[in-house]
């Protein structure tokens, strides 16, 4: 076997890469959030295109389609989420006075023009969240053809909105080794696709820094109830449970940050919806006191200040 | 273990069934040995390619995997280490020895609390496998020294890199000076292990099965079941240790048991054992050398074999 395998180049202190730097959360200058709240809230909906094509994406997202074309069970259940279970979802939001982000696949504005115009009635934050569910961000992809659906995915949301669309949300969270380059290139100053962290931080590129704001994979809808098929009684006790934990350090330490991410294909369904209900009623009214719920933009902002 | 052939039949210990042992007694009449063993470990962006395992389920760069792990150690590690000094209890880190080089802070947090440090390789993307026994012999020395250079202890136990083993394994961890084993899952008490150089060795038990990534990960548990069945391992242990001690392991990872929705079963897990008498909380070290020095005869370990 040859002497590479015990061969070190990036065996130094911090990092093994040069995207950022090490440090650990407990070590840094405390954050302080508006109103001294010990815990921020970031809720982003993921509204996502999965296409009816036959062809596989290199990686597969979590969602995507498996069987034979035509997938007709996974491409409409899949569908459900932009025709029923959003609308759920923004009803859910605007009775409890949330302020969820909204990370959207570019195709939906081709496709469901009409869904892109309501979207853009919400004083929601927008984030770019790639083109489809097929152009997943990873492995051989080249760079130009990467650049391509940044862009267009840009384009897309921005026919619907005035507002500037600082953020990306990459499908699967998987990026290739330009994605940040591309993003930053294309006027993104944030991404959420690196979940090592609970507080934004400096992420270097060649084009420049942008922000990492870390998303929490661990208690993303799909991985807790698809993936893991913990039930939905459980998905709320685990989000309440972080939050408890993280307001009790945020008063402790400094200001903490609770990321969740949903679909609405997935708790958009009647059975599950009740549960959003659920967390926002646990987090925004019987923790109110303790949580300032905010758009990513915001929490970078108040971060960084 | 004897020969490098693929089919080689394991020889590191003798048979011995759990009923009709003699008497295990541990330190102040305790019934059970328990330890929490959090693996600190470093997973390489862009390791080099191993022909017999993939280190990422992702093409580089491997976001998910990669950045959850350092999560691990930004985030987690601190968040552990809280939850066990509450419960009085010393960590045993399962430590990617590099991490004495990337992390030094880390590394300072556990050694002034007078944790143990022992061998886990160099790092979790480095295998065993396809590895010369020279090689294997050159990478485990590597992190012993490592590990001693940071610490000023050698290592006395080994988890061997991802679990991934060759057939001379435990033979060259016993002869670079290593004193036990947590690689090999046979039994909830020590066992007296043959290696060729005969020298006193022991098997301690680290359980695959209260592993919090093979509970979250590989049985995809809910944190309060994970909580659970800690629980129920502990009372059944605690049980038969009335009758011949018992040793229970609590393996974690930063990543996993200190995200904030799990750490609460976790730390209810802990209060639960800490909370009963006649629990002796320990390392694994000490647990290996109580064996070695007081327990020869009981953990099979024969005059022939001792030195």
């Amino acid at each position: 076997m040859s002497d590479e395998l015990l061969e070190y180049p990036r065996r130094h202190y911090g990092m093994d890469h040069d995207r950022y730097e090490w440090s650990m959360l407990q070590d840094r200058k405390p954050v302080a959030w508006p109103g001294g709240k010990p815990l921020a809230l970031w809720i982003n909906i993921s509204l996502q295109h999965f296409p009816l094509s036959g062809d596989k994406p290199a990686v597969p997202p979590p969602g995507a389609l498996t069987m034979p074309y035509p997938d007709l069970r996974h491409y409409t259940l899949r569908d459900y989420g932009n025709r029923v279970g959003i609308y759920r979802l923004l009803k859910l939001m605007a009775e409890y006075e949330a302020s969820p982000s909204l990370a959207i696949s570019g195709a939906l504005a081709e496709h469901y023009p009409q869904l892109l115009a309501r979207l853009a009635q919400t004083p929601y934050e927008w984030l770019g969240h790639g083109w489809n569910m097929l152009c997943m961000h990873a492995g051989e992809v080249d760079a130009d053809t990467e650049a391509g659906w940044i862009a267009d995915s840009r384009q897309a949301l921005e026919q619907f909105t005035d507002q500037p669309i600082k953020g990306w949300l990459s499908p699967g969270r998987l990026q290739t080794a330009n994605t940040p380059e591309l993003l930053v290139k294309n006027g993104f100053t944030y991404q959420c696709d690196w979940v090592n962290d609970e507080l934004p931080y400096t992420f270097k590129t060649t084009e420049g820094d942008m922000t990492c704001l870390p998303s929490c994979l661990e208690l993303d809808d799909v991985f807790v109830l698809s993936q893991n098929l913990h039930s939905e009684d459980s998905f709320a006790q685990q989000v309440i449970d972080a939050a408890d934990l993280l307001i009790k350090e945020g008063r402790e330490q400094g200001g903490r940050l609770l990321a969740l991410n949903v679909h609405p294909w997935l708790v958009g369904q009647p059975h599950r919806v009740r549960t959003v209900r659920e967390i926002l009623e646990a987090l925004l009214v019987a923790r109110g006191e303790a949580i300032w719920h905010a758009s990513p933009a915001s929490i970078i902002e108040a971060a960084s200040a | 273990m004897s020969g490098s052939a693929q089919n080689a039949e394991l020889e590191l210990y003798e048979y011995n069934p759990y009923e009709g042992r003699p008497k295990i007694e541990w330190p102040n009449g305790a019934r059970l040995a328990f330890w929490v063993a959090p693996n600190i470990e470093f997973y390489e962006l862009d390791p080099p390619t191993n022909p017999h395992r993939k280190p990422w389920p992702h093409p580089y760069p491997a976001v998910p995997g990669y950045s959850i792990r350092d999560y691990g150690n930004r985030v987690g590690h601190q968040r552990q280490m809280a939850v066990l000094d509450k419960y009085g209890v010393r960590g045993s880190i399962s430590l990617s020895a590099a991490l004495c080089e990337h992390h030094p802070e880390i590394i300072a947090l556990c050694a002034e609390r007078d944790w143990e440090f022992f061998s886990h390789g160099i790092y979790n993307t480095r295998y065993t496998y396809g590895l010369t026994e020279d090689q294997e012999r050159e990478m485990i020395e590597d992190a012993m020294a490592t590990i001693e250079r940071a610490v000023g202890q050698r290592p006395a136990g080994y988890l061997a890199p991802a679990l991934s083993h060759s057939n001379h394994t435990i033979d060259l961890f016993a002869e670079a000076g290593g004193r036990y084993t947590c690689d090999l899952f046979h039994d909830d008490q020590p066992t007296w292990v043959k290696t060729r150089s005969g020298k006193p060795f022991v098997s301690i038990p680290y359980s695959l099965e209260l592993n919090d990534t093979i509970a979250y990960v590989v049985q995809k548990m809910e944190p309060r079941r994970y909580g659970e069945i800690i629980r129920r391992a502990f009372d059944q242990l605690y049980a038969e240790g009335a009758e011949s001690g018992t040793v229970m392991c609590i393996p974690t990872h930063n990543y996993q048991v200190s995200c904030p929705h799990r750490l609460r079963a976790f730390e209810e897990a802990l209060e639960y054992i800490t909370g009963h008498s006649d629990v002796w909380v320990t390392t694994g070290r000490e647990i290996a050398e109580y064996s070695l020095s007081h327990l020869q005869e009981q953990i099979g370990g024969g005059a022939e074999s001792a030195t």
